[in-house]
């Protein structure tokens, strides 16, 4: 386990050396959500209907855009190679990546959605939902997008096909979380929503770390 | 596909190819055109759709190919990362087009038959949208299995993917139903509804017969070409 | 002779559809370097990285004491130090922070006092809270080299060891792979120079069989 946890160290650090990266991630977050309004027209009830679901896509849009650097990093400068030899299961270092990446994006992003998600009008008994439907999802869409970084690592044109890879398998996560919001803004039940949104993030912790230990195993032949 | 082992080495492959394919050939012909016949003129139409109900003929089956070519895709897959044949990348690189191919006549027919259904060429059918993202799934293996100067690369990228593709399809199925439940009102006609009358039926289960065929047959001659062009880029003496 | 711990047998590997090398066989035992020269091409970084289990080879075996290595991968993988031919450090982190999270990923979390030692064999005392991004490529080097001394692993698996570096770094280099060796290490280099090491083996990769 200590590997884990230094692995997880060390990624923070890098991020906290260059904050300016997930700075960016965030930033594209918020510029995204606010095109929509612009788009659509500022009528509150269009807007706090469609709120949970454009959050939701623009959160997933972020995730993806931050995950091409997720494993080319340590690819390109060798500390993948390292990770490989590590005497430890290279799917637990899977594991770490996603974990490091969903602290430094997916908590962030569910900390900044219930704010947007005041622009759009949205009642406050579902801002802390939001919140919270974000914040046990995410973690999917790290280990999804993990996986589609680590089968992209070395490809030509990368960061396109990696959204074209993850996308798809992030449907299930994106319908039950904003599910669960308008599930709770329309009298559904919240609690069945969260917990198949759980239940997503437990197949996606369960199969792949496997998959991403896989594909960067291919990926240093 | 029960025994894969019989067909690892790309040369007696080859052989076995050779001695299929005109037979397998000359089956499909005949067989499509007495499905068409059976399809366009004895079947009767329906009393509702008219003729339109015809599509079906063609829709049903590309379906029902489409997942079970995702299906193979993943069997290939599984056997390129565990027993590493050769020949599995190369088939699953000459399947992967052919089932995206009949996924997207899947799309296409029934938003053609959407039209006159529902008035429209596309609803948020919970069918319809799960077939659309299993093309997308096909469009990810695809493109992944091509984004590699080093092609070995791409075939364990994309076996890879399409296993975790295959336990994902009936999680973004169940999604998309629940989805579909609680956006639309089921008072929706469906595609292909679960009563099928018996003069129906027969058409049916035969153009299935006959388009799986016409699959089987297309990705033998694809993975001939896969082979012929594995071995030009290898530029390695025959063997 | 020595008894060999590490013992290659009829090791063949493929790259890109291509066989760079077959029936590849050779024995080394304790305090032993195994040189690899060769063209470019010949195979000798597939060779590393085979011996690495980075490299799935087409057939063969590889042993340790013995017992096939691919029985117990992680076992096998903790007695490796390895340079490869990207240095492997982090450009944002310090020379010392990326020395020591170098270690704590090979699950050694003590390394702090035995980090002087390894900074001062590369000369690299002065360097060490400088962060490797304004490092010049043989100071880079030199930080590479002076992970693998740390992680004190008894086989140095070193692809062109001696690249970038000026005489002084060639001789600290030779110091560190002379005293691994009198202690009882192994080495395998792939090199297109000469290791000015007296008692090394060669073996030379890409003559056709």
């Amino acid at each position: 386990m200590s590997g884990f946890a230094a692995l997880v160290a060390r990624d923070l650090r890098l991020v906290w050396r260059r904050p300016g990266d997930v700075a960016v991630v965030l930033a594209f977050f918020v510029v995204a959500t606010t095109l929509f309004p612009l788009g659509i027209g500022p009528e509150a009830n269009v807007l706090a209907r469609i709120a949970a679901g454009v959050l939701w896509c623009a959160a997933l849009f972020a995730a993806l855009l931050s995950l091409d650097r997720l494993f080319a990093a340590d690819f390109e400068d060798g500390t993948l190679d390292l990770l490989l030899l590590a005497p430890w299961p290279l799917e637990l270092a899977a594991l770490a990546k996603c974990c490091a990446h969903w602290i430094v994006t997916g908590m962030p992003l569910a900390a900044l959605a219930p704010i947007l998600g005041v622009a759009f009008g949205l009642d406050p008994s579902v801002l802390l939902a939001l919140s919270v439907t974000l914040l046990v999802g995410t973690p999917t869409l790290s280990l999804i997008g993990g996986l589609a970084a680590a089968l992209t690592l070395g490809a030509r044109k990368s960061g396109a096909l990696l959204a074209l890879l993850a996308l798809p398998l992030c449907v299930p996560t994106l319908i039950f979380g904003a599910g669960a919001v308008e599930a709770l803004a329309t009298g559904g039940d919240f609690g069945a929503h969260l917990a198949v949104l759980a239940a997503l993030a437990l197949v996606a912790l369960a199969t792949m770390p496997w998959a991403i230990a896989a594909a960067l195993r291919q990926a240093g032949e | 596909m029960a025994d894969l082992h019989f067909l690892a080495n790309p040369a007696r492959y080859r052989r076995f190819s050779q001695r299929v394919v005109p037979s397998l050939s000359i089956a499909t012909a005949l067989m499509l055109a007495v499905g068409l016949y059976l399809a366009l003129i004895q079947s009767p139409p329906d009393y509702q759709q008219g003729d339109t109900v015809r599509i079906m003929f063609v829709h049903v089956p590309s379906a029902w190919i489409a997942m079970a070519g995702y299906g193979l895709l993943a069997a290939l897959g599984a056997s390129l990362l565990v027993w590493r044949h050769p020949l599995a990348a190369l088939m699953a690189r000459a399947a992967a087009p052919v089932g995206a191919g009949f996924c997207a006549v899947c799309l296409l027919t029934g938003s053609l038959w959407g039209r006159p259904m529902w008035g429209a060429y596309w609803v948020w059918d919970a069918r319809l949208t799960s077939m659309l993202l299993l093309f997308f799934l096909y469009l990810g293996h695809i493109a992944l299995n091509r984004a590699y100067d080093e092609p070995e690369r791409g075939d364990r990228a994309a076996a890879i993917l399409v296993l975790i593709g295959v336990i994902n399809l009936p999680i973004i199925k169940f999604s998309v139903d629940w989805w579909n439940t609680l956006h639309q009102p089921a008072s929706v006609a469906r595609l292909g509804g679960p009563s099928i009358h018996p003069s129906i039926l027969l058409p049916l289960l035969w153009m299935v017969a006959t388009l799986f065929l016409l699959f089987v047959l297309l990705v033998l001659l694809r993975t001939d070409t896969e082979i012929d062009r594995r071995r030009l880029e290898n530029a390695e003496p025959q063997a | 002779m020595v008894t060999p711990l590490l013992e290659v047998a009829d090791l063949a590997c493929r790259r890109g559809g291509r066989r760079v090398f077959e029936r590849l066989s050779f024995a080394l035992g304790r305090g032993e370097l195994l040189a690899l020269v060769g063209r470019n091409g010949s195979g000798k970084t597939t060779l590393l990285r085979a011996l690495a289990l980075l490299v799935h080879p087409e057939a063969g075996t590889i042993g340790w004491q013995g017992v096939d290595v691919r029985a117990e991968p992680d076992a096998w993988r903790g007695r490796l130090a390895w340079l490869g031919h990207l240095e492997g450090l982090k450009a944002d982190l310090t020379v010392a922070e990326n020395l020591l999270a170098a270690e704590r990923l090979r699950g050694a979390p003590q390394a702090e006092d035995r980090l002087d030692s390894a900074l001062v064999a590369f000369d690299l005392s002065s360097l060490a809270a400088r962060a490797v991004r304004t490092l010049s490529a043989g100071q880079r080097r030199r930080t590479a080299l002076a992970r693998v001394i740390l992680a004190q692993a008894p086989l140095w698996l070193l692809d062109e060891p001696l690249n970038a570096l000026d005489a002084p770094a060639q001789a600290a280099f030779r110091r560190a792979l002379a005293t691994h060796l009198a202690s009882g290490g192994l080495a395998i280099a792939a090199t297109h120079a000469d290791l000015g090491l007296a008692g090394g083996r060669t073996l030379e990769l890409g003559i056709p069989t």
